[in-house]
């Protein structure tokens, strides 16, 4: 397989007279971990929803080669489904029961919930519920992950650890990843690449790409400079350095 | 050990209340208030009940109402549960029906009880067309509030694995709305309870409803008290059994968020 698993070719989408976007092109390579930040209410889930197919652009292409997961901002989780069975669902291709136990056990296990097989989600923490939804998206053969604000209602300490969850999980299943995020930090820590979407009709205001492996720390000056940028893109922080921070990593700035 | 407290700590409270409630009965019996012929003592309703045991009168009358109230409410539930679906997932219905349904939920039950005799006449159907009724528009409306009160998100969910039809509607659809239902379920049969008494002492030749008439048309208030008691023992058991179904794993998130 070549060519890329996701790709937007001057997509537009208007809701009756709300213009949520406008032109937006973008082509993610396959394993390519995109990051879109922007204001809130910029059509971001907009985005996301053309993305996997949900919904259809009023005008342009949206090109999608391989099997699409979601991850959502809300429990996504079934609550009337234990763990297990919640995990059971991404693999459902499977018919074999044997193998399907063997690998919602290695899920398991992959998510660390070992001991919580017959739980419910409301019997466990937002952090555990959050690890059985990646395990759910992850189960299985599945080639693009999109993320809705997965992490957005988990308290802050709880994030910076689903962080660490996700970049650890992608290692050993690596997938195609779109997350949408308000969270700049979140973006820089996880994304090759961030896309800053601009105040509605959104498009696309600003490109960054981070070369540094994962996992990263929050604290790792290149993460950091990201998140700077990134604030100053959106007129949040203002660019005090004259000797401007190009070095690291590319910037490709659109009109 | 401290499970023995616990449910000592349990049984005893409600004990002492009935026993200060029959204590308060006896002396208001013993002040002579109210004439004896209208005021039975409690050792004459314990009389009463071993007049009643014997007979088994009281036990035919009883299993006459809990036939009534279960096919009544087993008609309701069984029609009223999947007209609420329908009216949850078609917003269209719903406008045209809630009104209509909404009058019905509101107008009293025994309203209907002369129309019931005319079409039904005495007997079984007349009372269980009426325990219909009592059960029947409540049922359907909380079933609907709950289907259209599922978060979209589950719906999404069950697309994105690719469960559609009949598989969506009981993987997704029923779970979701169960612990909604049971508890409906619970008041409306208690509702019903209510009714089969009140409709069979109008239109019955037999059931609960009827021997408390029959009692008081007797001016036998000994056994009147011993039918109240009854009648009030066997809804406090329906609640506790369907209290059962909240117990089913698979409903306890619905109460306990």
């Amino acid at each position: 397989m070549s060519g890329s698993p996701l790709q937007l070719d001057q997509v537009s989408r208007s809701f009756g007279a709300v213009e949520a976007l406008r032109g937006i092109s973008l082509s993610i390579a396959r394993g390519e971990f995109v990051a879109v930040v922007g204001p809130s209410g910029c059509g971001k889930t907009t985005l996301l929803n053309l993305l996997s197919g949900f919904d259809r652009p009023s005008s342009g292409r949206v090109t999608r080669d391989g099997q699409v997961r979601m991850v959502y901002q809300h429990d996504g989780l079934f609550p009337w489904r234990t763990v297990t069975e919640n995990i059971a669902l991404g693999l459902r291709q499977i018919k074999d029961e044997r193998e399907q136990a063997r690998q919602i056990d290695e899920m398991l296990r992959l998510i660390r919930l070992e001991g919580f097989e017959r739980h419910y989600p409301h019997q466990l923490s937002g952090g555990m519920r959050q690890r059985v939804e990646l395990a759910r998206a992850l189960a299985g053969e599945s080639d693009i992950l999109l993320m809705d604000e997965p992490f957005s209602a988990l308290d802050y300490l709880t994030r910076l650890r689903m962080r660490q969850e996700l970049s650890r999980l992608l290692d050993e299943r690596p997938r195609t990843v779109v997350l949408v995020t308000h969270d700049i930090e979140e973006a820089a820590q996880l994304a090759d690449r961030i896309v800053v979407l601009t105040e509605r009709p959104a498009r696309i205001r600003y490109e960054l790409s981070i070369d540094v492996p994962r996992p990263r720390d929050l604290t790792h000056p290149d993460v950091v400079r990201a998140i700077h940028r990134i604030l100053t893109e959106l007129g949040i922080e203002q660019d005090h350095s004259n000797n401007s921070d190009k070095a690291s990593f590319k910037t490709d700035a659109r009109s | 050990m401290s499970r023995l407290r616990n449910s000592t700590n349990a049984i005893l409270p409600p004990l002492a209340v009935v026993a200060a409630l029959v204590a308060l009965w006896t002396t208001v019996w013993a002040s002579g208030v109210f004439h004896e012929s209208a005021f039975p003592s409690p050792l004459a309703v314990l009389r009463g009940g071993r007049e009643e045991a014997r007979s088994g009168r009281l036990w035919n009358d009883l299993i006459t109402s809990l036939f009534r109230v279960s096919c009544g409410f087993a008609l309701a539930a069984l029609l009223g549960i999947p007209l609420g679906l329908w009216l949850g997932q078609k917003m269209g219905a719903r406008t045209a029906f809630l009104p209509i349904i909404n009058f019905f939920r509101n107008l009293s039950p025994l309203a209907w009880m002369p129309f019931a005799i005319l079409w039904f006449g005495v007997g079984d159907a007349s009372a269980i067309f009426l325990i219909f009724l009592a059960a029947f528009f409540p049922v359907a409306l909380s079933t609907m509030a709950a289907v259209s009160n599922i978060p979209a998100v589950y719906f999404r969910v069950a697309r994105d694995y690719g469960m559609q039809g009949a598989e969506k509607l009981t993987q997704v659809t029923l779970p979701a709305i169960l612990p909604q239902v049971i508890t409906t379920l619970r008041v409306t049969a208690g509702l019903c309870w209510l009714v089969v008494v009140a409709a069979e002492m109008i239109a019955g030749r037999d059931g609960l409803g009827f021997a408390v008439m029959d009692s008081r048309n007797g001016l036998r208030t000994d056994l009147l008290v011993v039918e109240m008691i009854v009648i009030g023992l066997i809804g406090v058991v329906l609640d506790r059994l369907l209290v059962q179904l909240t117990k089913i794993s698979s409903v306890r998130w619905g109460y306990e968020r």
